[in-house]
């Protein structure tokens, strides 16, 4: 019994010892390229908010200027989301956000959005998506232009009829074969434009509270 | 260890126990990433390193670790190895990061690294045991940039697509149009593609293993297939 005790003891402590260096090896390692990660990750969503936000439309720190939206019915999201504000000398020129079309062929498809300060889209590309390769993925940019279809669209200039495919009796392009792909996403996005018109106000709002806490 | 040694290893590993086509063993990274040259290697070179990282670390430490708490031993350190490949690719090549996401840490389930840890590492010293993991590594990591090479120019018509995302801008005008204007063909991007490539780079592999063999009888045909991909003989665990 003892024997049973002992030889149990020493394999725990064994394995306790293994499970110490692997943490050690794995918090050094974390603390080594922390704050690469969080410079690539930064680097990848600014890379991203050019695209969509000119640099000629802002001047002031975009990744700093940022506002947190609760989950919202209008923008398909169900945990808060960041919107980025672009400011040309002081004055708001555009806002970036998030929202989800939650009915993609294959489920949810994230979409970030900049919309400038007249309600017109700067611009829209999907970020993750798990439509059909080669049918329902036409709307990345990388595989075809037709997301740009909706640059310059706005909720006022198109009426609540054309916000949908031309299939529907809409105004939007779609391909044959996939239209289940494109009508989620043009619905999205007319929703994340009404979205924006009832909170335009608080999207450009001053931010108040500020990341660094600097502004009372 | 002698240079006959260093060739068994070498040879074993990669070509006569082969883990993409003749143990067949880590399927799953295999059928999922090979949908392009430039993933598939990624993925092979980043396996091949947590091999060889593997077969080195735990070498010498196998006299002291119980029998009985091996395999969750093992299993720790392989974890360990692979957050730490993980961590060094997201900082360091962020694209590629994004593109391979989940079979990254994936690379710890995959059966191939234990497999080598438990037939070869734990009882071997510390050079054999590393050169068996990246010669391991190197094999699988030859099938996924042959596998991926097919799908590749079949799905898309092109080689080497997405190599700036693995070595920066510079390379962005590497990619290899193979067929101009070509429109896809989706059956070799989806999984079944990867099934039925496979499938054929085994018969491949196993035509080439039979030829040899009757090169070596002279006249004297084989009748019965030697070194069969699927034969429970050739697994190592």
């Amino acid at each position: 019994m003892k024997r049973i005790a002992k030889s149990t003891l020493q394999t725990a402590i064994n394995l306790v010892f293994f499970a110490v260096i692997g943490t050690a090896v794995l918090s050094a390692t974390y603390y080594m390229t922390h704050a690469t990660i969080v410079k690539s990750e930064e680097a990848e969503k600014l890379k991203l908010i050019t695209q969509l936000v000119p640099n000629s439309l802002f001047d002031n720190a975009i990744m700093q200027d940022t506002l947190t939206l609760p989950p919202d019915a209008l923008l398909g999201t169900d945990a808060p989301t960041t919107a980025y504000r672009a400011r040309l000398q002081g004055e708001p020129s555009a806002v970036v956000f998030e929202a989800v079309a939650p009915d993609g062929y294959s489920g949810k498809i994230a979409l970030i959005l900049a919309v400038r300060a007249n309600g017109e889209l700067a611009g829209v590309r999907v970020v993750t998506h798990k439509e059909t390769p080669g049918l329902g993925d036409y709307i990345e940019l990388a595989k075809s232009p037709w997301i740009k279809g909706f640059d310059g669209k706005s909720d006022a200039a198109y009426g609540e009829a054309d916000w949908h495919v031309k299939k529907d009796g809409g105004k939007f392009d779609y391909m044959a074969g996939a239209t289940i792909t494109p009508r989620a996403v043009v619905k999205a996005v007319h929703k994340a434009l009404l979205y924006f018109d009832a909170n335009r106000d608080k999207l450009f709002a001053p931010a108040v509270a500020a990341p660094k806490g600097d502004t009372p | 260890m002698t240079a006959q040694e260093f060739k068994d290893i070498l040879y074993n590993g990669v070509w006569k126990q082969n883990t993409g086509v003749v143990q067949l063993l880590g399927l799953c990274p295999i059928l999922a990433v090979s949908s392009s040259v430039v993933n598939g290697v990624s993925l092979g070179l980043a396996t091949t390193l947590v091999m060889t990282l593997s077969g080195a670390a735990i070498a010498p430490i196998r006299a002291y670790v119980p029998n009985e708490i091996r395999i969750p031993v093992f299993i720790l350190i392989i974890a360990v190895l692979v957050t730490v490949v993980q961590y060094l690719m997201n900082a360091y090549m962020y694209g590629l990061y994004v593109v391979l996401g989940i079979f990254i840490p994936l690379i710890v389930t995959n059966c191939i690294v234990l497999a080598r840890i438990e037939a070869f590492a734990s009882k071997n010293p510390v050079g054999a045991s590393a050169l068996d993991g990246m010669a391991m590594g190197l094999g699988l990591t030859a099938v996924l940039a042959v596998l991926g090479g097919i799908r590749e120019i079949i799905g898309h018509g092109t080689l080497l697509s997405g190599i700036d995302l693995a070595l920066g801008d510079v390379a962005k005008h590497w990619v290899i149009h193979v067929i101009p204007d070509y429109h896809g063909f989706l059956l070799a991007i989806l999984p079944p593609g990867a099934f039925i490539g496979l499938g054929l780079l085994i018969a491949g592999k196993n035509w080439l293993n039979l030829r040899k063999e009757r090169k070596l009888k002279g006249a004297q045909a084989v009748a019965t297939p030697i070194d069969g991909g699927c034969s429970p003989s050739l697994h190592q665990s």
